[in-house]
């Protein structure tokens, strides 16, 4: 075959990678150790990042894109795809793990922003991107940008799954809602939530979002992970919850197991017997507005 | 013949399988008299006509059909076998990766990602013997191919680095992934070579 006749980097490639992830667990690993353990339990990818959410709000000040060195090292760990987290708006960042060869990037608000007012051209990209969202309006206009996967945001770093249940009944709520709108109340409800019309039409024909949806930012136990795989999740992203437990093998391929069997209560109690300790959570209501990650980026 | 087609569903792209499937057998006239449904189990696995083995991620689809005791009932299921990209690592004989535990069904050398990372997976118009209306829109995503195919498969495809398509009597194993897309003509093609 001639080079030419090739392709490369195409919307269809990157929505299409994104959904060879369905029905899988991405775990946050900070070295190759975790990554050798996280791929052992059965994760679909893992996202390399310097510390996990846990230790970003212990440590305070900027959080930026992990080391490349770092990157480099998970990659030539494993066989499975690498991820990689960058600051919101922070293209330089993006292009960085692009060469690196990471296989998709996540624009993420668990770091700290570089742009408070544009989100990166996902377009000029070869590499998938992944993003955070709330709400359909925001899920949107991320997808908009070229982004091929859309995460539910919750709140990374607490353990606690109120915020990532939160947003995603409400995007799938609103999407159940737009079914019974016609063409003209459907344009006026994306002026409403500032997302492109055709957009909106889209996920009322098609009942869903246009790209694969998982669920982040908070979930802890085999239980947890299951329940946003009943409330519609297409997989799951787990952050400190795996390497913050007591026994992180053990609780990796229990969360593998529980999404896999996600609506078999028996198999969940199975996996969920003597795991030791989850990692320790946080009340979402005791934070300050500071400490708070889902805001940033709208 | 009324048709069961089964959809192995432990990770990966099952949904787009099944509509595919669902195409093909409408177009083939078989839409009424015909049902695809995902397997999870061994007992859903006894129902099935013929079986799908989708893309995902090949460790963690191996991993899980040992978990779900399904990797004897597979070697032993009479059906033909749809295999794409991850299917396709999982249908071989031999995988370089102790990762996979192959099922062994089509005698041949799978090399896992050998085109690369992401940024290297492609769509390109791909000519598959014996396939009638032109090449074949295929899309490449961290692709396996074969290094090796044993006396007993029928090649249908290759690129340079080695074959992306082929047979052994009602099996068919693919690198790329055709039910991303609304070409139908591998699935009916395989559904004929399956007596339905």
């Amino acid at each position: 075959m001639k080079l030419e006749e090739l392709r490369f980097g195409t919307e269809l490639l990157k929505r299409g990678f994104a959904s060879m992830q369905k029905g899988g667990v991405i775990m946050d690993v900070v070295n190759a150790e975790q990554a050798k353990i996280a791929e052992e339990a059965g994760a679909v990818a893992v996202m390399s990042l310097e510390r996990v959410p846990s230790d970003i709000r212990k440590t305070g000040g900027v959080a930026r894109m992990a080391d490349p060195e770092k990157v480099q090292e998970i990659i030539e760990a494993v066989s499975i795809p690498v991820m990689g987290k960058v600051r919101i708006g922070h293209f330089v960042e993006a292009q960085v793990l692009e060469v690196l060869g990471v296989d998709m990037i996540d624009e993420s608000e668990v770091l700290t922003p570089a742009d408070e007012q544009y989100h990166i051209d996902k377009k000029q990209f070869k590499v998938p991107f992944v993003c955070g969202a709330r709400d359909l309006g925001e899920a949107l206009r991320r997808i908009n940008e070229g982004a091929a996967m859309i995460r539910t945001k919750g709140e990374a770093g607490t353990g606690n799954v109120v915020e990532a249940v939160r947003h995603m009944r409400t995007i799938m709520g609103e999407i159940r809602m737009l079914r019974g709108l016609d063409k003209q109340e459907m344009a006026d409800y994306a002026r409403e939530i500032e997302a492109p019309a055709e957009l909106v039409i889209e996920c009322a024909e098609r009942g869903r979002l246009p790209v694969v949806n998982f669920s982040a930012g908070g979930i802890a136990t085999p239980s947890d992970a299951a329940l946003m795989m009943q409330l519609g999740a297409d997989g799951v992203f787990v952050g400190s919850g795996i390497f913050k437990s007591s026994s992180p093998e053990r609780m990796a391929t229990a969360i593998v197991e529980a999404v896999n069997h996600f609506d078999d209560p028996r198999v969940i109690a199975k996996v969920s017997t003597g795991l030791g300790d989850a990692m320790p959570g946080l009340d979402v209501h005791t934070l300050r507005d500071d400490e708070v990650l889902q805001t940033r980026g709208r | 013949m009324d048709a069961k087609i089964g959809v192995l569903a432990v990770q990966g792209n099952v949904s787009e399988h099944i509509d595919a499937f669902l195409l093909a057998l409408e177009r083939t006239g078989h839409g009424a008299s015909s049902e695809v449904f995902e397997v999870r189990s061994p007992a859903d696995l006894a129902d099935c006509t013929a079986l799908s083995i989708p893309g995902g991620e090949s460790t963690t689809i191996s991993r899980l059909i040992d978990k779900n005791d399904l990797y004897e009932p597979i070697r032993q299921f009479k059906g033909g076998i749809f295999a794409t990209c991850a299917g396709m690592v999982l249908m071989a004989t031999e995988v370089a990766d102790s990762r996979i535990h192959p099922l062994g069904l089509m005698d041949m050398t799978v090399d896992r990602n050998a085109f690369g990372r992401q940024c290297e997976s492609f769509e390109i118009d791909l000519p598959l013997a014996g396939l009638e209306g032109g090449s074949f829109h295929a899309v490449f995503i961290r692709a396996p191919v074969v290094t090796r195919a044993g006396p007993s498969l029928t090649v249908l495809a290759r690129l340079q680095k080695g074959i992306v398509a082929l047979e052994k009597g009602r099996h068919m194993a693919l690198s790329f992934h055709p039910e991303l897309g609304d070409d139908t003509r591998l699935h009916e093609h395989f559904l004929r070579t399956n007596g339905i």
